[in-house]
């Protein structure tokens, strides 16, 4: 199940025990490894977080469309109507430009707002509110308006959706100051990350994957407590590695893992980094890993340029050079709208091969 | 056939109160002639189809309809849809793009300062009285010399309130402090009215370290949580359906406040407006909607505007109640939004008023409005229809005010304006700390870095900073 690590001629290494020990990866080992450990999905963490959030804080509330008698587009907000009635979990017209800036004027009075957009390919029609009146208040306040609002939902590539409800909005929002902007992959990431995020005075922008809702996860004992919390900034070493880094977020995280398991299976040793934040982006510990492997290999879904990856390379670039034993890699989405026929769409995406051919580029091109 | 037909709707009568069914049946019952012009066999078939139809929407529509009272006396005249019962016309007529008649002006005061006879209002005290004057005659002279200032350079823009004074400084005094203003950007009077002095306009306009926005926006974007006043917003109309966030959030908390927000003429173009205005009806926020119909956005007129009467109709299509008001009367500005600020609170419904005037002076220091408009028309609306002098001359008449309390008032503030400005001109710019503070609640570490990097850097090469420029 681990593998069998080969000698490789390239990075001359061969078995290192301690990172064996030391690796995780989500689902198969873990489910056999521990005994009664529980799973759960990235659906109910989710719910669950919010029902905790809610439950602790009354000033916390839930907005968008769908989210109350339907129990959520995606039903993630399940349950939480009949919870707290309407005066919390509040379904509002179809106006993403009307609610969020609802949201923004309640959060400026004080309350706690979680707005839902069914996906984030919406949220453009509101992100002035966003952008404008949201992550910039307090600055332009000077610490008078604090805005302590959680916008939340689908973000990136779907099935089969097409071009308008497809785009990765991680890029756009990250330029952002003033806000925050995370992006879980676990269950684990998902109830942490937005504990965590509710809890924040800052404008955060939580960025989903409506793929990864049904999946299930193994979680801790630690992370089913209700004040369990990650923090806002730390990236995760998902998998321990020393000839590559692969960083990456959200859904690809579980494909860098598979990839990952190629490529031990070649003789590479790969580190998985889960950014988990994307603003603030975690630098130090995306370096010190290039300064660990000397190689990088950053994957995103979103369109290629000015992108995650482009960020994350420069930043390496800028403070890890001298450590680099071969050019940084990029693996993005097409520089397409998203079509959508299901062969075209696959190509228009990163898939695992394409993240391990990247990576034994990357080990190869220093001779 | 008038026994087949009376019989048909006795059947109907009887399958309505079997079947739970009403209103949903379309019969021609009040003109039965057109019901027989056709065979009767076509209007058995007729009355087959309808029968066997109501049978097959029997069940879809009965949860629907259980929420309908029912009653044997109903009116067959009317159509049961979501929304709730309608009653109906065969008449093909279409409801007139506007009406015969503008909705009328509230107004109590002449143009010559004389209240009008018989005129409904809410007195004003002469304290009161003196001390709106008094606010409506210092905002005139700080818009003067702020103006002046930026013609000559010492501040890089400025935005007049000329001709709007009564709207500003009658309506702030009709709401009480703990209402929550969500301005647009030509509602200084408002901040004047509750205590922002003329030191703190001055520091925010030259951004120096006393501004209590420290630097970071541009002139005239005030805001003061003090004084329940949030910060402008340079986009156009983001501020509404904020209105209505605030307004809900007041509602949920059960506070004895609303939220009241401004727009102009052109801002309710946006599609804030719509989401603003339909949230707060829906949503039954105590919002007060106050919209500044001063004629002009920038260089677009309102006859290019919109196609409405204004903005006052647009309230009823909302669900809201509405208003429109003589803008440049401040007894008549300070009833309505008394009543308005009323009604929103103990009502919890948002209410709209539309407040006619007319923007004298030019949208901002960056436009020149003579190159879209008549020279003498601005000169008309400024000298005869001078919302400060009507009221002035009300005053007056009251024997509450002199010519003497004119002069040294004018000149006190001037005083005082002059003085704000230089001592705002000489003092420091903010600090570096406030480049990297406020962005988040606790900044980040990249912040900090940054922060250090830019310190290390000046203390390095103090030659390339401007004097004053410091740590």
């Amino acid at each position: 199940m681990w593998g069998i690590l080969r000698r490789s001629a390239v990075d001359g290494g061969g078995f290192s025990s301690s990172s064996l020990g030391k690796t995780r990866f989500a689902l198969v080992s873990a489910r056999s490894y521990a005994a009664g450990s529980k799973e759960m999905t990235v659906r109910d963490a989710l719910n669950s977080a919010i029902d905790e959030e809610m439950s602790a804080d009354p000033k916390v509330f839930v907005m968008g469309e769908e989210v109350g008698q339907y129990q959520g587009a995606y039903k993630i907000t399940k349950g939480l109507l009949e919870k707290y009635g309407p005066e919390r979990v509040y379904d509002t017209p179809i106006t993403e430009a009307g609610f969020t800036g609802i949201g923004v004027g309640a959060a400026y009075a004080g309350l706690k707002p979680v707005v839902e957009f069914m996906t984030f390919n919406f949220s453009m029609q509101a992100i002035d509110h966003i952008i404008n009146s949201a992550a910039k208040s307090n600055y332009m306040s000077a610490g008078q308006i604090n805005v302590p609002i959680v916008f939340r939902g689908p973000n990136g590539a779907a099935a089969g959706v097409g071009a308008q409800h497809s785009q990765c909005y991680a890029a756009w929002y990250a330029s952002v100051p003033g806000l925050k902007v995370l992006a879980p992959y676990s269950a684990e990431d998902a109830r942490g990350l937005l504990k965590a995020a509710i809890r924040d005075p800052d404008p955060v922008v939580f960025l989903e994957n409506e793929l990864l809702y049904g999946e299930s996860f193994p979680i801790s004992e630690e992370a089913l407590d209700s004040s369990f919390c990650l923090p806002i900034g730390k990236a995760k070493i998902e998998r321990e590695g020393k000839d590559v880094t692969i960083t990456t977020f959200s859904k690809m995280v579980g494909f860098a893992l598979k990839a990952a398991e190629k490529l031990a299976e070649e003789g590479i040793s790969a580190e998985v980094i889960n950014l988990r934040s994307i603003r603030p982006l975690d630098r130090a510990t995306i370096n010190a890993s290039v300064r660990k492997t000397s190689r990088l290999v950053t994957v995103e879904e979103g369109f290629p340029q000015h992108g995650v990856c482009a960020e994350i390379c420069a930043s390496v670039v800028e403070e890890s050079f001298s450590y680099l034993d071969a050019p940084v890699e990029r693996i993005a989405g097409a520089d397409v709208p998203m079509p959508y026929a299901a062969n075209l769409e696959r190509l228009a995406l990163p898939q695992v091969e394409d993240i391990v051919r990247a990576a034994k580029r990357a080990c190869y091109r220093s001779k | 056939m008038a026994i087949w037909f009376a019989r048909s709707r006795n059947i109907v009568s009887s399958l309505r109160h079997n079947l739970n069914l009403s209103g949903i049946l379309v019969q021609r019952d009040h003109s039965p002639r057109h019901a027989f012009t056709n065979s009767q066999l076509s209007s058995r078939s007729v009355f087959l189809d309808s029968f066997t139809s109501l049978r097959h929407e029997s069940t879809a529509v009965e949860k629907q309809l259980d929420l309908v009272q029912q009653s044997d006396e109903e009116d067959p005249q009317e159509l049961n849809f979501p929304g709730g019962k309608v009653g109906y016309t065969s008449e093909l007529k279409f409801i007139p793009e506007s009406s015969s008649r503008r909705v009328p002006c509230y107004r109590v005061l002449d143009e010559n300062g004389r209240i009008i006879p018989d005129s409904d209002f809410i007195p004003v005290s002469e304290k009161l009285a003196v001390r709106m004057y008094e606010h409506m005659a210092t905002l005139q002279v700080m818009d003067h010399i702020f103006y002046e200032a930026q013609r000559q350079g010492r501040i890089s823009f400025y935005i007049t309130t000329v001709g709007e004074e009564a709207v500003n400084i009658a309506s702030a005094a009709a709401l009480a402090p703990d209402d929550v203003v969500l301005p647009q950007y030509r509602e200084p009077g408002v901040l004047l009215w509750r205590g922002f002095t003329l030191q703190e306009f001055a520091n925010q306009c030259f951004g120096n370290k006393a501004d209590h926005g420290k630097g970071r926006q541009m002139p005239v974007h005030y805001g003061s949580n003090r004084h329940s006043y949030f910060t402008v917003s340079s986009p156009i109309a983001t501020q509404l359906p904020q209105a209505a966030g605030v307004g809900y959030s007041l509602k949920m908390e059960k506070k004895n406040a609303c939220a009241v927000t401004f727009i102009g003429d052109g801002g309710t173009s946006e599609g804030d407006f719509h989401a603003g205005l339909n949230f707060a009806a829906v949503m039954e926020a105590p919002v007060v909607f106050i919209c500044r119909n001063n004629g002009w956005a920038i260089s677009t007129h309102i006859s290019e505007q919109f196609r409405s009467d204004g903005i006052v109709v647009k309230g009823q299509a909302y669900g809201i109640r509405s208003i429109r008001v003589d803008g440049n009367d401040a007894l008549a500005i300070y009833s309505a939004v008394r009543s308005a600020r009323e009604m929103a609170v103990k009502e919890q419904r948002p209410v709209l008023i539309e407040a006619m005037t007319y923007r004298v002076g030019h949208h901002s220091t960056s436009d020149d409005s003579t190159k879209y408009r008549a020279a003498d028309e601005i000169q008309y609306w400024k000298m005869s229809r001078n919302p400060v002098n009507r009221f002035r001359k009300w005053v007056e008449d009251n024997g509450w005010w002199s010519e003497e309390d004119e002069s040294k008032l004018r000149s006190d503030a001037r005083k005082q304006l002059l003085q704000a400005i230089q001592a705002a001109e000489k003092s420091e710019k903010p600090p570096l700390t406030e480049l990297f503070s406020d962005v988040y609640d606790v900044k980040t570490k990249n912040l900090e870095e940054q922060e250090l990097g830019l310190k290390e850097l000046v203390e390095k090469q103090p030659q390339d900073y401007p004097p004053g420029f410091h740590i």
